[in-house]
């Protein structure tokens, strides 16, 4: 049977895993391959290495860590963060990453999403929607959440799929980095909508967040980052909890 | 020494790397020479069925066929298991090896597809490839189109319906899921292949 992916995020700045509130009050949580590591053997079923400075002066880095992360781990590892064109994703792919996640380049220019599929595979091509609550219905905001872009998140998630994306990776900014549970509502209105996987972000806090997206939500993977930080929330314990809840997951594994 | 085919279709590094975790002598080659001389061959593959047409016009098709047919161990992953059969509806232009029976074919419209994830794997007894294995076993897939089930297979899985995970025959193997991102058991294989 096919099982619920958990997915731990590292967030990264300048080589470094670090972790705060909404971006604020950054504290180091040590180096990426170390981590990694230590989330797949504690049960993460992938990892997603996510840059969140990404300027063009720290490109080298970046790969560095990416190169360093994927050197001994066998799980599907996924990287994002300031991906703009073919020769970034191609550079990722180069240091070790199996897909690339990418967000704003795809807004402002879907066919990136054809030209690296086509290249790559659709299996290796995440289209990462960060989606805010707009009276009755969720927009579309790129550029870290910063610039909205008057789209639906649907339909865009419709569109992405069409351009032969292979998941999509959906952020509640409503729900990101309170840890008051996923938005299940935006969660299954998007994985209704497509036929490829969705994996949920924003929002984890306690196990039970992670049964109702799977239920309520329809997700097929759900991520989270900073529960998994600081021993917070243990990856194998949840999976404890989410098979005793009836969740398919991956366990023991 | 362990030939990993290179025919221009994504990204090779993450099997590459797994052999090289486990110690084994790997080359990464699109040379038909290179490949033949090859003790063991691995046919990784992702993407599009269509992508299989460069095997033909690069005389690896050839190659493969014959290292296969003098008994060298053959490993094919995703579209290298699926290149073992007579073909896919993906793209029906393209002939496969038909070294076993049927064509590959898209999953029912009940499920979504891709297909991708963390599934288990129904280990059937006596397989080389999937040794010390434990039953049940999970394994990450990512694909569109699945193998049928044939005399030959040596694990199933289920999305929507029964299929091939595994099929082995003689010095023939493959794999539709991805055992160098299966995690210990997904590396577990790989070493049985090193060692057949």
């Amino acid at each position: 049977m096919l099982t619920k992916r958990i997915i731990a995020c590292l967030d990264m700045d300048a080589g470094r895993v670090v972790k705060g509130v909404q971006f604020k009050n950054l504290r180091d949580a040590g180096n990426p391959a170390e981590c990694a590591a230590a989330h797949a053997r504690n049960g993460a079923d992938e990892i997603v290495l996510l840059d969140i400075t990404a300027t063009s002066g720290n490109r080298g880095t970046m790969l560095h860590a990416v190169r360093s992360t994927a050197h001994s781990l066998f799980v599907p590892f996924t990287v994002g963060g300031g991906i703009r064109q073919l020769d970034d994703a191609a550079a990722v792919f180069d240091a070790g990453a199996d897909k690339i996640a990418i967000n704003s380049a795809a807004v402002r220019d879907p066919e990136l999403i054809s030209r690296i599929a086509g290249r790559f595979g659709s299996q290796a091509v995440v289209v990462a929607i960060d989606a805010k609550r707009i009276d009755r219905s969720f927009e579309v905001f790129i550029a870290g959440g910063r610039v909205p872009t008057g789209r639906d998140a649907t339909q865009w998630a419709q569109e992405a799929a069409a351009s032969g994306a292979g998941e999509i990776m959906l952020t509640s900014m409503d729900r990101d980095g309170t840890q008051c549970g996923f938005d299940c509502e935006l969660v299954r209105a998007v994985a209704e909508a497509i036929s490829i996987p969705v994996i949920a972000s924003g929002g984890a806090g306690s196990a039970r967040d992670f049964v109702e997206v799977f239920r309520d939500g329809r997700a097929d993977a759900a991520l989270a980052a900073s529960i998994f930080h600081f021993g917070i929330e243990n990856i194998a314990q949840l999976k404890r909890e989410l098979h005793d809840a009836s969740i398919p997951v991956r366990w023991p594994c | 020494m362990i030939a990993i085919v290179d025919y221009g279709a994504g990204n090779l590094n993450s099997v590459k790397k797994a052999f090289d975790y486990l110690g084994a002598e790997v080359a990464v080659t699109g040379q038909p020479e290179l490949a033949a001389a090859a003790d063991k061959i691995v046919l990784p593959g992702v993407g599009h069925f269509s992508s299989l047409r460069t095997l033909n016009s690069t005389g690896l098709r050839q190659a493969l066929l014959q290292s296969a047919s003098a008994g060298k161990p053959f490993l094919g992953i995703c579209l290298g298991m699926q290149w073992l059969f007579e073909g896919s509806e993906e793209c029906t232009e393209i002939a496969g090896a038909a070294i076993f029976p049927g064509k590959c074919r898209q999953f029912p419209s009940s499920v979504k597809s891709p297909h991708v994830g963390w599934n288990s794997l129904e280990i059937q007894e006596g397989s080389l490839l999937l040794r010390e294995v434990a039953q049940d076993s999970f394994v990450y897939y990512t694909h569109s189109f699945h193998a049928p089930i044939v005399s030959a297979m040596t694990g199933a899985s289920e999305y929507g319906l029964r299929f091939a995970g595994a099929v082995e025959q003689d010095n023939i193997f493959g794999v539709q899921f991805h055992p160098e991102k299966s995690g210990d058991v997904g590396l577990s294989i790989l070493k049985n292949f090193c060692e057949v």
